[in-house]
C-alpha cells in the first residue's frame, strides 16, 4: 500500500538534513507502529508524506497504491487516498466543522471522479459517526477545533478519518495530551476503521497507546532512519528498557 | 483662517458646476447653510488629516471620472425572495414605474424632490442637521457639499414596526453620470425599520443618509455597493441616538476604483447600541481598487454600547484605509467602545492604512480597539488541504471565515446569507 524507499528529507531553508534514507513497506490490512525519541525524524516523515511545505525531499521515493506521492499537492494525496490525523489539529475560526467536513468528502469524491453526497445523506451519516465518537451536534455546528479541549480536537480528526474513509492512516503522535478514558475512545474510533484494505501508520512516542490500538509491526526510528522492526514486544521492550538499549545495540 | 487659495478655486469650480433647487421648499434655509458650511472649509485637499490615504481629486473634479455601467444580470437580485417596499433611483433619478408605491404600515415615506408639495416639518428638523453637528471636530465638506445640491432622496419616519424592510435600488446606466443623493430617517420612539441600499448608485455618486433615532427605536440599514470597478463614491451614514435606542448598520462592497464610506455616529440618549461595521473584497488586477471606511463615534450618554467592526480582503495591488475614532466626552460613563479593523492581504502587492483613535474624557468606561493586517495562515491552508480542500477553494473558505464576523452584525439572518452568497460568487469570478 505505502511503500518508501531510501527516503532523504532536509528542511527547505535550512542546511539539514532530517530523514536520512527511511526504506519503510505498508501493506494494507496492517497497523505498522514507529516509535522513537524526540527529534527522531517521525513527525517530519507524517508531514513530508502529507505534503507540508518546508521540505525538500533529496532522495529516494514514496508511492501510495503505486503512485507516487512526492510531487502530488496535499489535497490530490488526500484523494488518492491518505489521511493525517494531526499532532495538533488546527483551529479555523469562521469556519463550521460540519461545512469543512462536507466540503472535504465532496473535494475528495470529485477529484476521484465520483458523484458528490448529498446534503441528507452526509448529514445523516456524519450524525451516526459522531455519535460513536460521542462528539454531539455542538460540536459539530462550532467552527473547525475552535475551543475544543485536546480530547475533543482528537475525537474530531477521528471522525473526519470516519467520514472520509482514505487508504492509509498516518496518526501523528495522536495519544499526546489524551487521559486515558480520551485514549480509549479514540483507540475504539480508529479500531473501528481496521479493514483489510486500510493501512495504518501510527507514529508515537509511549508504548501506551499500543495497548488499545494493536499493532502488526514496530518499528524504531533514530536519527533519520529505521533502525529496528519487530512485532508487537519491541514496542513492550521500549516500555520496560527505554530507547538507550535498542539505539545502543544498533549504534 | 482664510481657506488657501486652490482650495478656494476648487471649490468655487465645483460648486459653479451644480445648481440650488429653484423650488427649495422647506429645504432651502438648510441647503444655504450647508454651502456656507462648504465654502468656509472648502474641498478636501490631499494634506488635509483625513484624506492622507484617500486622494480626493476625483471626487473634487468639476466632471466625474467615466464609469461604465458593470452588467450584473450574471447574478438574481440580490434579496429576491424578501417581501421589500423597493424604490428606484436610475442614476439619481426616481423611477416611480419601477418603484413601489411609497406607502407601508409603521411608515411614513415621501421623496426630497416632492419637496414643493409639502412641508415635512420632522424631516426639516433632521435634513441637513445632524450632518451640520458633523462637521465637528472633523470637517466633511462633501456631505455639506451634499445638503446643499442633493436632487432627491428618500424620507423616511417610522412612526411604529414597520411592516417590511424599505430596498432603495440604485441603478447605474449612464456611464457620465454623477448624483447627489440625501435620505433622511427618523425613528420614533419605540418604532423601527430596516432600510437597505443595494446597487451602484451612479459613476461618480455623493449619498447622505441623515438617520435621527429616538429613545427605543430600532434602526437596521444594510448596504451592498455593488460591483462596479470604476466607480468613485463619497457615502456619509450620520446617526444621532436617543436613550436605548439601536442602530446597526453594515456595508458590503466589492472593487470599485475609489470609495469613501464616512460613519458619523452620536449617543446622546443613556443605554444606547451602535454597530457600524463594513466588508470590503478588492482585486486591482482590471482596475484600481481603493476602499476607505472613516467613521467617528462620540459617546455623550452613560451606559452606551458601540462596535465598529471593518474587514478587507486586499489583492493585486487593491489598498484598503481605514480611520476610526472613539470619542468619549466628559460624564459618558460605562460606556462600552470595541473597535477592530482588519486586513486580509492575498499578496504582498496589496497594503492597508489604518489609523485607530481613541480619545477618552471619561474615567469608568471600558474601550478597545485593535487593528490586524495578515495573509492567509499557512497552517489553517494546510488542514483543509490534507483533507482533500484543493487549494483555491481552501483559500475561498479562510476569506469567508474571515469576513464571517462582520456578516455576523447584521441582524437578519436572510440578508447577511444573500450578501455571504454575494462574496461567493464574487471569490467565484476573481479565481486568478
Amino acid at each position: 500500500m505505502l511503500e518508501i524507499k531510501n527516503l532523504h528529507v532536509k528542511l527547505e531553508e535550512e542546511d539539514k538534513q532530517i530523514l536520512k534514507g527511511v526504506d519503510l513497506t505498508v501493506e494494507a490490512g496492517k497497523v505498522h507502529a514507529i516509535m522513537g525519541p524526540n527529534g527522531s525524524g517521525k513527525s517530519t516523515l507524517s508531514y513530508v508524506l502529507s505534503g507540508r511545505e518546508g521540505y525538500e525531499v533529496t532522495e529516494g521515493e514514496a508511492t501510495l497504491l503505486g503512485q507516487d506521492i512526492l510531487e502530488m499537492e496535499p489535497e490530490e494525496r488526500a484523494a488518492a487516498g491518505m489521511f493525517l490525523a494531526f499532532q495538533y489539529p488546527v483551529e479555523i475560526p469562521g469556519v463550521g466543522n460540519m461545512t469543512f467536513m462536507r466540503t472535504a468528502v465532496n473535494a475528495q469524491r470529485k477529484a476521484r471522479g465520483e458523484a458528490e453526497m448529498s446534503s441528507a445523506d452526509f448529514l445523516k451519516e456524519v450524525r451516526a459517526k459522531a455519535k460513536e465518537m460521542q462528539i454531539d451536534a455542538d460540536m459539530l455546528k462550532r467552527p473547525v477545533n475552535v475551543g475544543f479541549s485536546g480530547g475533543e480536537k482528537k475525537r474530531n480528526e477521528i471522525l473526519q478519518m470516519a467520514m472520509l474513509a482514505p487508504k492509509l492512516c498516518i496518526m501523528d503522535e495522536t495519544d499526546s495530551g489524551l487521559d486515558v478514558d480520551a485514549m480509549k475512545l479514540v483507540a475504539n474510533g480508529v479500531n473501528a476503521l481496521r479493514a483489510p484494505d486500510r493501512g495504518f501508520l501510527v507514529i508515537t512516542h509511549y508504548q501506551r497507546l499500543l495497548d488499545h490500538i494493536q499493532p502488526d509491526v514496530v518499528h524504531i526510528m533514530s536519527d533519520g532512519r529505521i533502525v529496528k522492526t519487530g512485532g508487537p514486544d519491541l514496542a513492550l521492550e521500549v516500555e520496560k528498557n527505554g530507547y538507550t538499549d535498542i539505539l545502543k545495540e544498533n549504534a | 483662517m482664510a481657506l488657501p487659495e486652490q482650495k478656494q478655486d476648487a471649490t468655487h469650480a465645483r460648486v459653479s458646476a451644480l445648481s440650488l433647487p429653484a423650488e427649495g421648499g422647506w429645504t432651502r434655509a438648510a441647503r444655504a447653510d450647508a454651502l456656507s458650511r462648504l465654502n468656509a472649509t472648502g474641498l478636501p485637499a490631499p494634506r488635509d488629516e483625513y484624506w492622507r490615504f484617500t486622494r480626493p481629486a476625483d471626487l473634487n473634479a468639476v466632471e466625474p471620472p467615466r464609469a461604465e455601467p458593470m452588467d450584473e444580470s450574471d447574478e438574481p437580485p440580490l434579496y429576491e425572495d424578501l417581501p421589500a417596499l423597493t424604490v428606484v433611483f436610475r442614476d439619481g433619478v426616481f423611477d416611480a414605474d419601477a418603484s413601489d408605491e411609497l406607502a407601508l404600515e409603521g411608515v411614513e415615506i415621501s421623496r426630497l424632490g416632492a419637496v414643493q408639495d409639502a412641508d415635512i416639518h420632522w424631516a426639516r428638523e433632521v435634513y441637513g442637521q445632524l450632518e451640520a453637528r458633523g462637521q465637528d471636530p472633523v470637517t466633511r465638506p462633501f456631505a455639506a457639499l451634499n445638503t446643499a445640491f442633493a436632487t432627491d432622496g428618500i424620507l423616511i419616519h417610522a412612526t411604529g414596526r414597520a411592516a417590511r424592510p424599505i430596498n432603495i435600488a440604485y441603478l447605474h446606466e449612464d456611464a457620465a453620470s454623477d448624483p447627489i443623493l440625501h435620505h433622511v430617517v427618523k425613528v420614533d420612539d419605540s418604532a423601527s425599520v430596516t432600510v437597505l441600499e443595494t446597487g451602484a448608485v451612479g459613476a461618480r455618486f455623493n449619498t447622505v443618509m441623515e438617520a435621527d433615532i429616538a429613545g427605543g427605536g430600532t434602526l437596521h440599514h444594510v448596504r451592498s455597493q455593488g460591483r462596479n470597478r470604476e466607480r468613485r463614491a463619497n457615502t456619509h451614514t450620520f446617526a444621532r441616538l436617543g436613550a436605548r435606542s439601536v442602530f446597526k448598520s453594515f456595508t458590503l462592497s466589492l472593487n470599485g476604483a475609489l470609495t469613501r464610506n464616512e460613519h458619523v455616529v452620536e449617543f446622546q440618549g443613556d443605554d444606547a447600541v451602535a454597530h457600524v461595521a463594513g466588508a470590503a473584497i478588492g482585486d486591482g488586477r482590471i482596475a484600481p481598487m481603493h476602499h476607505d471606511d472613516t467613521v467617528f463615534v462620540t459617546h455623550d450618554a452613560v451606559n452606551c454600547e458601540s462596535r465598529q467592526v471593518f474587514k478587507k480582503v486586499l489583492k493585486n495591488g487593491a489598498l484598503g484605509v481605514f480611520q476610526g475614532k472613539i470619542l468619549v466626552r466628559p460624564g459618558a460613563q460605562k460606556t462600552d467602545g470595541y473597535q477592530i479593523s482588519q486586513a486580509l492581504l492575498l499578496d504582498g502587492d496589496s497594503q492597508f492604512l489604518a489609523k485607530p483613535e481613541l480619545e477618552i474624557y471619561a474615567d469608568d468606561v471600558a474601550c478597545s480597539h485593535g487593528s490586524t493586517t495578515g495573509a492567509i495562515d499557512d497552517d489553517m491552508l494546510f488542514y483543509l488541504r490534507a483533507r482533500g480542500v484543493p487549494e483555491r477553494r481552501a483559500t475561498d473558505l479562510l476569506v469567508l471565515a474571515f469576513l464571517a464576523e462582520t456578516l455576523a452584525e447584521i441582524e437578519d439572518e436572510q440578508i447577511a446569507e444573500a450578501l455571504r452568497q454575494r462574496l461567493e460568487n464574487w471569490l467565484d469570478r476573481h479565481a486568478d
